[in-house]
């Protein structure tokens, strides 16, 4: 789960992070209050929305007069803002945060993630801040730094005065390096974090440390225990399909293309998109049903697919392993009958009482296209997607 | 031989008496697996399929001898119930659980490492449909019914893709030697290439299926091990080919969040390494199948 900036920098504020002066507002109004209640003569208005690259899509204006500030908020509000990790549908800004501007000496990376392959926590850091760390890593690998951290002991100061050299900072500044890169560890851990990044980490031009932007996203896994984490979720952000899904307990991913697929499990799910994409077609989602595929999941699965207009022909391809193909036949053969569907279905159907299955859907008199095997049936969607789009013309 | 588990291995369930946890071991009874109990804290004492319900699992070691276990608890516990089996001296486990957060998996990953390897336990999963070593003994959540022995063996993130891989096999009469499910987390107990350690060290598996995914290092590392260290034919089909980068496809482990994590990227470093490459998921069998003919 993400959040957004300013949701980040209360909470690495908390752990002795320095963050500029700055407040949330929801108006321009509010905007200009924020500006006047932190005093000074600059400003930075900052578009909350969850993606990076927020300055290249005009989301971060900076400001000298209040009247700048309003009519920065005013272009803000309600804008959708398009990044390269938004997609081109890309995301509504409703927050804005004000900040006080900030005298940049130098700019630094610093980011702490979860490393798959070490199954630690590692810290990433550069004396080149600003950039994204993949563009760094591409044009210049040996300007950063990576410490690896011991679970059962945690970071220690040590390694945190090794960063603090590798980023370049000054003996003067080391113990306020320590702190806010203890700080960033600390929250990380307390809370479940997966990922806290700090680009940039400015030194002012008086020497001190403010992290001038910062992200965090949580483990969806131990959100359960993270109750004050869970509520900073913002739905506006999430694609209202998937959020759909989830909350009935499903898994949807949605696509651009237009063949529309229900499987259950996540790596078959994956496996029968790759073959429609190679028997010429473009899935228009990732929907993995779960294991039970009760014939009311399966309705529900079949109105999620359904409710994306784009969706030409739909796929579905169950292995039955616990379940049995009789009972998904079922399933599948009410909710056709209950919604009425306006594009063809191909179904496939593998494992526990698979002839059973088949029967079921044959003996339906529904207009179902079945097949045997995963290429075939991706072959049968492609095709019928390829009718209807024909007869459409 | 088969690997991990075989028709004598003495397995308990950790969550016997809940509702999956019982569910699954009626079926693993059936299969034929020899379930010698199971834990729940608290009903110590108690009989639940006919077998004995322990309070820990050091006790079900001592009383019954118990040396695997597959754990059902769930993912709040799960950790937990890990680390118990392996201070009591299991030396195989399974988690079933989805779910588990990443900070308890690298505590657990930590403390197993504590043992001396020779008494480290080796977990597999979580988030996995479990291991089976078909006609002898089934670890897991998987219809028994579509996997015939023979001598392929099988190490994979998914559930029902490793079920339709096996199935296919079945079809052209092959057989599998152990199957074994990694789990679609982010961090597990093992990782692809662990796994094809103990296929090549194992004599009745002739050829080794490889079903990766998208995300993590894990496919490409087994990929160095099989060119390095490995006598026998490695098979592999990496899944999401169509996945878009930076975003979950279901597993928590399946994410491209860096260069490397694409499906695209893993077949073309693999196919250097050497591996045989599915083409298609529909053609893992016929792979399979062509490279057996060559042995």
């Amino acid at each position: 789960m993400d959040i957004h900036e300013y949701q980040a920098k209360e909470i690495l504020a908390s752990y002795g992070v320095k963050i500029a002066e700055g407040g949330l507002a929801y108006s321009p109004e509010d905007a200009v209050q924020r500006s006047r209640e932190i005093g000074g003569s600059i400003w930075v208005v900052k578009a909350q929305i969850h993606s990076g690259a927020r300055g290249k899509a005009g989301g971060i204006k900076i400001c000298t007069s209040h009247e700048q500030v309003e009519a920065a908020a005013e272009e803000l509000l309600g804008k959708r803002l398009v990044t390269h990790q938004t997609g081109p549908a890309g995301k509504v800004c409703l927050r804005l945060y004000v900040e006080a501007g900030t005298d940049i000496d130098r700019e630094l990376y610093f980011c702490l993630l979860v490393d798959r392959s070490a199954e630690r926590i590692v810290m990433v850091g550069s004396a080149q801040g600003g950039m994204e760390i993949e563009e760094l890593a591409e044009t210049n690998p040996d300007a950063i730094k990576k410490i690896y951290i011991e679970p059962a002991v945690g970071l220690q100061d040590f390694q945190a005065r090794k960063m603090a050299f590798a980023l370049g900072l000054e003996p003067t500044q080391l113990s306020h390096a320590v702190k806010i890169i203890k700080g960033s560890y600390r929250a990380m851990r307390d809370l479940d974090a997966n990922m806290v990044e700090i680009n940039p980490l400015v030194v002012t031009k008086t020497g001190k440390l403010v992290a001038l932007d910062a992200k965090m996203s949580f483990d969806d896994n131990a959100l359960f225990r993270r109750q004050k984490i869970s509520e900073l979720r913002d739905k506006s952000q999430e694609d209202k399909r998937e959020m759909a899904a989830a909350d009935r307990g499903l898994s949807y991913v949605g696509l651009d293309g237009d063949i529309g697929c229900m499987i259950n499990g996540a790596g078959l799910a994956m496996a029968t998109m790759d073959m429609i994409k190679l028997a010429g077609g473009e899935p228009a989602n990732f929907l993995d049903v779960g294991g039970g595929a009760s014939a009311e999941r399966t309705e529900k699965a079949f109105r999620m697919v359904l409710q994306d207009e784009n969706v030409k022909a739909m796929l579905v391809n169950i292995f039955a392993g616990i379940n049995r193909c009789d009972w998904i036949a079922e399933g599948v053969v009410e909710a056709v009958k209950k919604l009425d569907m306006k594009v063809p279905l191909i179904v496939r159907l593998s494992g526990t009482n698979v002839e059973q299955g088949r029967k079921i859907i044959a003996d339906s008199g529904l207009p179902i296209i079945t097949a045997d095997t995963l290429a075939e049936a991706a072959e049968k969607a492609v095709q019928a997607r390829n009718e209807v789009v024909a007869n459409q013309a | 031989m088969a690997i991990f588990i075989n028709k004598e291995t003495r397995i308990i369930v950790q969550g016997f008496t809940g509702k999956i946890g019982s569910f699954h071991a009626q079926d693993m009874i059936k299969y034929g697996s020899n379930v010698v109990g199971g834990i729940t804290p608290g009903k110590g004492g108690q009989k639940h399929l006919d077998r004995s319900v322990f309070n820990t699992v050091k006790e079900a070691v001592e009383k019954v001898g118990a040396e695997a276990s597959i754990i059902f608890v769930p993912p709040a516990f799960a950790a937990d119930s890990i680390m118990e089996a392996a201070e009591a001296g299991i030396k195989y486990c399974v988690a079933i659980t989805d779910g588990i957060p990443t900070q308890d998996m690298m505590a657990v990953k930590n403390y197993l490492r504590r043992f001396p390897k020779e008494n480290r336990m080796v977990l597999t999963g979580p988030n996995c449909a479990g291991t089976i070593s078909p006609g002898k003994s089934m670890l897991g959540i998987m219809p028994g019914h579509i996997y015939i022995p023979g001598n392929v063996g099988i190490v994979g993130r998914s559930g029902t893709l490793g079920y339709e891989a096996a199935d296919q096999m079945k079809n052209l009469g092959i057989g599998v030697s152990t199957s074994v499910g990694i789990g679609g987390d982010p961090i597990n107990g093992s990782s692809h290439r662990d796994i094809m350690e103990e296929f090549e060290k194992d004599d009745e598996t002739k050829v080794v299926l490889m079903i990766g995914e998208i995300g993590g290092p894990q496919e490409v590392e087994a990929g160095h091990f099989a060119k390095e260290h490995m006598s026998k034919p490695v098979v592999a089909y990496i899944a999401g080919l169509t996945a878009p980068k930076g975003r979950r496809m279901g597993h928590a482990g399946a994410i491209i969040s860096s260069s490397g994590e694409s499906a695209a990227e893993k077949v073309a470093m693999l196919k250097e390494l050497g591996v045989t490459i599915a083409p298609t998921p529909s053609a893992m069998g016929e792979t399979v199948a062509s490279v057996l003919a060559k042995l």
